[in-house]
């Protein structure tokens, strides 16, 4: 089932660097789907625009829609803040708020009104545990968040999110600055969350884009060359261009 | 605009040149004089303060301080001076602070590049270069006169607060835009409106730096004498002010009174009172200093 449709989606951004030309597909629930494909290809922007974060940035023109469960999330009424505490982000660099652990994790239900000191603690065991990181930081969830290192931070990122309860989850190449042993944690973890949520991932490589997809999305210079399953379009991919990137002709 | 590049064996060749003796001595020569360029700067503050200690310090002591001045001001102390200087800073903390952070956060964090917030910038930056003097005679205008406040701690106030703004604000801007960016996506990507994030991250980062801000306008209004000359400060008073709209001393115009006004004045007691001013004013240069390089140690990013 499709969690989210994206229709003809196109935007510029003012300095004309990365754009997005007519991109349709749809993301799968419950299900890794990844956005692969070279430097300035777009799948940043996309996953921005899913979480409507482009809000901050200068976009010259932008047209299509996005609908997540039918409603269309580009339409400048609908609740933005609320948008993204259901599509969660995490992000290629782990920026730890200047605060504790314990307090990075809570600080979204914190905004969205939340009190209740039992709330907030289930909430910040629960969704360390979830990002596999709650037996590392257990007995120091009170120090600064940015005094651990870099893979357990981004952990922390990641149960930052998980602690709003989101429905979808992005993933900026959350692993580009880690090393392998951090990194295959958090694709485990991420194979543990499609369970519950929607997973959009730009991963930092064509290896982890093939460990980990379900699904998968090729952009090349902001046009979506080939959707598919991620089985598929890595053993069997149907377009010329897709071919040539996976098996490492260009790129 | 094509730029010229040497050529890799240029680079080498100029590398491979012997470090010479003569050039050894050029190099020395140049950081010797670059050195004394840069200690002598500093001989005319350090000067300055040695010698203003060595004369003032005889005169300082509790009555000094305590009492009121006797004998048309030739003898007795200086307190209705230094509490008048301490109203006018509670003065200028009141109406200046709130509004020149609050600028300054619409400036950092609001307002995008538009004609309006050009003209904003453009009014800061000249508010700043105006001279002090004119401050005093628009705040006679519009405070004493036109508002009909009266020569007065209120007015006075009124008229340093406008003078202290831009260097709270300027200063405060450039605190607020030293926080990464990051930490504003981040938290707008976890549900945080614009104020929220300015309130818990933003404003917490950059607090230690406008701080700073604060104290260095702070102590450029309890120094100035132009702009309370016509629009607060009293020549004598035999007591202390008891309501915003009293005039009161303040130390910078008793120093002037004292040194230019009052024949057979003794010496001391003007160095005195020049010394007082001077501690005021280091030791909030002192704390500004303290809270900015403890901030800079625990800063994390």
């Amino acid at each position: 089932m499709h969690k989210i449709i994206i229709e003809s989606l196109s935007l510029q951004y003012s300095d004309g660097t990365e754009s997005l030309r007519d991109v349709s597909f749809g993301i799968h629930q419950n299900a890794v789907t990844v956005l692969f494909g070279p430097a300035g290809g777009g799948k940043s922007t996309l996953l921005r625009c899913l979480n409507r974060l482009n809000d901050l940035a200068e976009v010259k023109a932008s047209s299509g829609r996005i609908l997540i469960d039918g409603e269309n999330i580009l339409d400048p009424k609908i609740d933005v803040i609320a948008l993204r505490r259901k599509v969660g982000m995490v992000f290629a660099r782990p920026v730890p708020l200047p605060m504790s652990i314990r307090d990075n994790v809570t600080y979204g239900l914190e905004l969205a009104g939340e009190k209740r000191r039992a709330k907030l603690d289930e909430a910040v065991e629960r969704s360390l545990t979830l990002a596999a990181i709650w037996d590392e930081v257990k007995d120091r969830l009170d120090t600064l968040a940015v005094a651990l290192s870099g893979g357990q931070q981004q952990r922390v990122c990641l149960a930052r999110v998980l602690a709003l309860q989101p429905e979808i989850i992005l993933l900026d190449e959350p692993t580009s600055g880690l090393d392998p042993i951090s990194t295959g944690k958090v694709e485990a973890a991420l194979q543990e969350l499609k369970k519950e949520y929607t997973v959009v991932l730009v991963p930092h490589s064509v290896q982890q884009a093939g460990r980990t997809a379900d699904h998968a999305a090729f952009f090349l210079q902001g046009e979506l060359v080939e959707y598919g399953e991620g089985k598929s379009l890595f053993t069997a991919p149907k377009q010329k261009k897709t071919e040539d990137y996976v098996t490492g002709r260009f790129g | 605009m094509r730029r010229e590049y040497l050529a890799p064996t240029q680079i080498t060749d100029i590398m491979k040149r012997p470090f010479t003796p003569n050039r050894r001595l050029i190099e020395r020569i140049g950081f010797a004089g670059l050195t004394t360029t840069a200690l002598v700067t500093t001989l005319p503050i350090v000067g300055t303060i040695v010698y203003i200690l060595i004369q003032g310090a005889p005169a300082i002591s509790l009555e000094f301080l305590t009492s009121f001045p006797r004998d048309g001001m030739r003898a007795g102390g200086i307190l209705p001076a230094i509490i008048g200087t301490l109203y006018l800073a509670l003065g200028v903390s009141i109406f200046a602070v709130p509004l020149g952070i609050a600028a300054a956060i619409y400036l950092a964090e609001y307002a995008s590049d538009t004609p309006l917030t050009r003209t904003i910038r453009i009014a800061i930056i000249n508010l700043a270069g105006i001279p002090s003097v004119v401050y005093g005679l628009f705040g006679l205008g519009l405070f004493v006169l036109f508002l009909n406040f009266g020569t007065s701690i209120l007015a006075a106030s009124l008229t340093l607060s406008i003078m202290t703004l831009p260097v709270i604000i300027s200063t405060a801007e450039e605190a607020l835009r030293t926080v990464p960016q990051s930490f504003r996506t981040v938290s707008a990507s976890l549900g945080a409106t614009r104020w929220q994030t300015i309130r818990r991250i933003v404003l917490k980062e950059a607090l230690p730096g406008i701080l700073t801000g604060v104290i260095l306008g702070l102590e450029r209004a309890v120094g100035e004498t132009a702009p309370i000359l016509f629009t607060g400060a009293a020549f004598f008073l035999p007591r202390l002010p008891n309501s915003p709209f009293d005039a009161t001393m303040a130390l910078p115009y008793h120093l002037f009174v004292i040194s230019t006004q009052v024949p057979n004045m003794p010496v001391q007691i003007q160095y005195g009172v020049a010394l007082t001013l001077l501690a005021f004013v280091l030791t909030m240069n002192l704390v500004a200093t303290v809270i900015r390089s403890r901030a800079r140690a625990k800063r994390q990013w």
